[in-house]
């Protein structure tokens, strides 16, 4: 409890006090704060416990790589979990809990881990946790995630809205500090389009909290002037609070906006976040680098951190992490830690750089640090430690696209691989550590043409480092991965077992995993592995970079896509009509079909069943508009369809429709439907439900890429027509009293006519009769604006008759009673022959499929093809999926005759009958199988039968 | 990734639909000894780091199938043409 705020100075607003919550004790802040520098402020250094051995842990740095402060931000279902507290912004009323503890932060009973961390050594869990398998899944798994696990989600539907947005620009700058600014704003001037964006909630990176001078004044007046300036242009767009996550292909980059995460709820119509994909003719990458921890005993007790963060506590926010501070070094840069905390009047207990042969051996303190050792056997009383070693350039996004960084010897940092001009890297991202360097190569990266402007005026810090990776003396354990819990010993260790390589390594030891990706320990566990396996840093290389840069929320991934909004819903020109009838709607692809039309008191079944005996006995109305419908013009069209379909439509008569049947190129049913010739050279197609888009793509395929000589043209014109089907021995007697001045007979109207008429009093219509339902039926097609018009006339003209609706369960239901193939046995495994329609395979043309056809596998007369069954007992319920085995086999795949494609109550012969794909099926007729379903564990027999159950000789289609 | 639409311009990828291999010509034989021939068009495919050829269908644009070159290692498109252009010269 040492830390504490400055008198004076910082960005933060000291007159506005915001009241905040951390494991519900009451805390305040001011206005400018990050959960983190409140907290510290106020003295608290124990933010959570660690994954694995459950130690007390505070905060390491002030930014995005934090491995520690992983905090549950806010509360019921708006709360998050994993927040970084370092960029979490402070506002009135925030709630804040730890993670990784129980019973609470304070005690945690879990601590016992690190008792028995002799134990807890890398690869633990795979060695521990391997035998029995089945107890992984059962017991070592859960129990490890309760005792681990980081924090927990909400199980509330989250009531924010998320949006998705595109921009261009011609220089996209990602960083706000010193480089980023300078190249932001000479593109600026020059006219380009320029993005600024920076992951703060203020631009101006790290001149936010070094002290630098610039152009005769400080560092963060300079920034304010340049940014002023570019908010005032109207070429510019300043994107704070915007994390580039992403590098894509095509320079596109991902971006998240945090546009309202620093307020308690967002404002009305206001998303909480926004994801931006940016297209840039260039960019430039400034985001600066990242500070190393050391690696020394007890590196992780709270109150140790990187010597950059703590000065960026005390100058930025005026928070203080200790009254008495130890820094630790290796380079440098960490001189500034002394030198400001110094002049806040912040004492400095010891400096010990390595380059002068100074090493903290330990740190002593549980919760807090009290002291550290030093290995001349030195000790020092204080409250913080800051540490310094080294700095890695923040390389990520240029090697989001597979290439590796390179191993720059003089900083002792990997910098960026060289990706062409499109992107480049400027600043410290590019391992330039001195200001002067940083305002140049922002300068040059934005001077699109002319010459280079003048650089500002800066005074510079020399830099220089001297390698260090492991203070082997320390008798504490010594992290290089803060968030996974993996110390320096892991690394030799999966070495010796032969995990050597920097991937294996990280998969085995962990380093380099969960939120943090290792940002912070990376290059420190890559040393320490290249000494054990004897190889140059540059040698062992880097483990690969992929997006995301920091994590990105699954709601900002989905943006407005959810819910209702996931997908659009298709209602066909007959919804109205259907919803008048009371009809129950199912989805089937994006599409609502009406399912069944419910009486009182009635169940699907019940009112399906109804409605095929109503539709058989008398006459019924379907919506079948749902249907693909393609319309096909030109000279060409029928060459072009017997192309397309394994059997002829350059033969049918004008206004004749065909059953047809199209396959893949590789012999397999595609799809089928009824074609109809309107004219000479017009045709229009139907495909099933299912496969609309996918047969019209194919048409376009089969056109523009192998015969594009044909002169033939295709639209889709499925949402242009309401289609009905009407059905039943009284369908002819309802349709006269709609069709304008014709009689419909056999000579008029026989079955397979296709034909264009008028209805009520000239209105458009096609009339098609054709039969799914195996009745005398007939189909009627509509302007789309037409179709609720004309259902209701249909409706009330066989009103007489008994005429009801039937929705898609009656349809499915008639179908299987005659035995006719639908989506269960077309299945992209069937074959025509397969479904009793090889005799359709035309042999005196091409068409596609018609060669792969004809392999022997594909007429093997063992192939399993279509049969009826029905269950011996006529009293059960067959269910679609059981397997069907000859009656004395046991079940294996070796014995498997076959299944069950698809099943129906048969309201007609009051039974379950079923379709079924069944081995040299056709000749079984009459043989009776086990079924063998499994999963319900449910067996019994069944015979095998034509798959025509109803009506065998098709005369109600002729009635 | 952005493919040239000959039709539509550059447009993001999410706009198009890939089907694969477009230097494979469709056997025109339909005697049982074409059979490899036929089986090499249906199945065999090159699988190249570098160049390939593939056939991508505009299928949220203007519906064009085209020819799109790129390289599978940096998935640089080098062109897009439409399928119809490409088949129509020798
Ligand atoms: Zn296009």
């Amino acid at each position: 409890m040492s830390g504490f705020r400055i008198a004076r100075g910082g960005l933060i607003d000291r007159s506005a006090n915001l009241n905040f919550k951390f494991d519900g004790k009451s805390f305040t802040g001011h206005q400018g704060d990050t959960l983190a520098s409140a907290l510290i402020a106020n003295g608290v250094h124990l933010m959570g416990r660690s994954f694995k051995y459950h130690r007390p842990r505070g905060v390491i740095s002030a930014g995005a790589s934090e491995p520690n402060a992983l905090v549950e931000l806010r509360e019921g279902a708006r709360r998050e979990a994993n927040t970084r507290a370092t960029i979490v912004e402070l506002y009135d009323g925030l709630t804040a809990q730890s993670q990784n503890r129980w019973p609470s932060l304070e005690n945690d009973f879990l601590a016992i881990n690190s008792l028995a961390s002799s134990i807890f050594v890398a690869g633990f869990y795979y060695k521990t946790f391997m035998w029995p398998k089945s107890f992984w899944e059962k017991i070592y798994e859960p129990l490890i995630r309760k005792a681990a696990g980081l924090g927990t989600a909400s199980k509330e539907a989250d009531p924010d809205t998320y949006e998705k947005a595109y921009a261009h620009c011609d220089l996209l700058v990602i960083g706000s500090g010193p480089s980023g600014l300078m190249a932001a704003r000479t593109a600026a001037r020059s006219g380009a389009r320029v993005i600024l964006a920076d992951e703060g909630s203020a631009l101006g990176g790290s001149l936010l909290f070094e002290n630098e001078e610039i152009d005769g004044t400080t560092g963060s007046t300079f920034a304010q002037a340049v940014i002023s300036e570019l908010a005032s242009m109207p070429n510019v767009t300043l994107m704070p609070r915007t994390t580039i996550f992403g590098w894509f292909d095509g320079n596109i980059f991902g971006g998240l906006e945090r546009v309202n995460d620093h307020v308690a709820v967002p404002p009305p119509f206001e998303p909480r976040q926004r994801y931006w994909r940016v297209h840039a003719k260039r960019a430039v990458l400034a985001a600066g680098a990242e500070e190393r921890p050391l690696v020394f005993g007890g590196n992780d007790v709270p109150g140790v951190m990187l010597a950059s963060a703590m000065r960026h506590y005390a100058n930025r926010y005026g928070a203080a992490a200790g009254k008495s501070i130890s820094v630790f070094t290796n380079n440098a840069s960490a001189q500034r830690t002394a030198v400001d905390l110094q002049a806040h009047g912040i004492n400095i207990a010891a400096v010990v750089d390595t380059r002068k042969n100074g090493k903290i051996i330990n740190v002593k303190g549980g919760k807090s640090v009290k002291s550290v050792s030093l290995a001349d056997g030195s000790h020092f009383e204080c409250d913080a430690v800051a540490m310094s070693g080294g700095w890695s350039p923040i390389v990520n996004l240029m090697c989001h696209r597979g290439a590796k960084p390179i191993w720059n010897e003089t900083i002792a940092a990997f910098t960026p691989p060289d990706m062409g001009s499109q992107f480049t890297a400027i600043g410290s991202a590019s391992g330039k550590m001195l200001l002067s360097e940083c305002l140049r190569g922002g300068i040059a990266a934005g001077t699109f043409k002319g010459k280079t402007p003048p650089t500002p005026k800066c005074r510079d810090e020399a830099f220089a480092i001297q390698p260090f990776w492991w203070v082997k003396e320390s008798t504490g354990k010594a992290f290089i991965d803060y968030q996974n819990d993996a110390t320096a010993k892991d690394l030799p260790l999966a070495n010796r077992e032969g995990y050597g390589h920097v991937e294996l390594a990280k998969r085995y030891t962990t380093t380099g995993m969960a939120t943090d990706q290792g940002k912070l320990g990376n290059v420190n566990a890559i040393a320490i592995l290249a000494e054990a396996a004897g190889k140059s840093i540059s040698e062992m290389g880097t483990t690969t970079f992929r997006p995301m840069y920091t994590p990105v929320s699954f709601g900002a991934f989905a943006g407005p896509f959810t819910g209702h909004h996931f997908q659009p819903v298709r209602k066909t020109p007959l919804h109205e009509w259907c919803v008048e009838q009371g009809a129950v709607f199912v989805e089937t692809g994006l599409w609502m079909r009406s399912s069944w039309f419910p009486k009182a008191g009635e169940d699907w079944l019940t009112s399906a069943s109804r409605e095929v005996k109503a539709t058989r006995a008398n006459v019924g109305l379907c919506d079948v508009s749902t249907l693909g419908k393609i319309d096909i013009q030109g000279k060409d069209a029928g060459t072009f369809l017997d192309k397309i379909y394994c059997n002829t439509f350059s033969t049918l008569s004008i206004g004749k429709a065909r059953y047809g049947l199209m396959l893949r190129e590789d012999g397999v049913v595609f799809d089928d439907g009824t074609t109809s010739r309107l004219a000479d050279d017009h045709y229009l197609m139907t495909t099933t439900t299912a496969n609309a888009a996918r047969v019209m793509s194919h048409i376009e395929f089969c056109h523009q890429a192998l015969w594009p000589e044909m002169d033939v043209q295709y639209v889709s014109v499925t949402e242009q027509w309401a289609q009905m089907a009407i059905a039943g021995p009284k369908s002819r007697a309802t349709l006269q009293k709609i069709v304008d001045s014709f009689t419909l007979n056999d000579e008029t109207t026989p079955y397979l006519v296709a034909k264009d008429i008028t209805i009520l009093g000239g209105l458009t219509a096609r009339l098609f009769r054709i039969s799914f339902s195996g009745e005398h039926a007939y189909e009627l097609a509509v302007p789309a604006d037409h179709g609720n018009m004309v259902a209701r006339a249909i409706m009330q003209a066989g009103q007489e008759f008994g005429i009801v609706p039937y929705g898609v369960e009656a349809l499915s239901i008639m179908r299987i009673e005659k035995g006719h193939v639908a989506g269960g046995e077309l299945n992209g495994t069937t074959t025509a022959g397969d479904l009793g329609l090889g005799k359709m395979m035309s042999t005196k043309k091409d068409f596609i499929g018609r060669m792969m056809a004809t392999r022997e596998g594909m007429v093997d007369a063992a192939r399993q093809c279509v049969v009826g069954i029905k269950p011996v007992d006529k009293t059960m319920k067959i269910r679609s999926g059981g397997h069907l085995l000859n009656q004395n086999d046991k079940p294996s795949m070796a014995n498997d005759q076959g299944y069950i494609c698809s099943v129906a109550w048969s309201p007609m012969l009051n039974m379950w009958l079923g379709l079924a794909l069944l081995s040299n099926g056709r000749a079984r007729h009459g043989e009776v199988v086990k079924v063998f379903d499994g999963l319900r564990g449910h067996h019994y027999l069944g015979e095998i039968c034509d798959p025509v159950h109803f009506d065998p000789k098709n005369e109600r289609l002729h009635a | 990734m952005l493919i040239p639409c000959p039709h539509c311009g550059t447009r993001p990828v999410e706009e198009f639909t890939f089907l694969g291999d477009a230097t494979v010509i469709r056997p025109t034989s339909l005697e049982p000894s074409s059979m490899d021939d036929w089986m090499d068009y249906v199945y065999l495919r090159d699988n190249p780091r570098g160049n390939y050829a593939e056939y991508v269908q505009h299928s949220g644009g203007c519906r064009a199938w085209l020819v799109v070159t790129r390289n599978t290692g940096t998935h640089e498109v080098h062109s897009a043409v439409a399928a119809k252009a490409m088949k129509a010269k020798p």
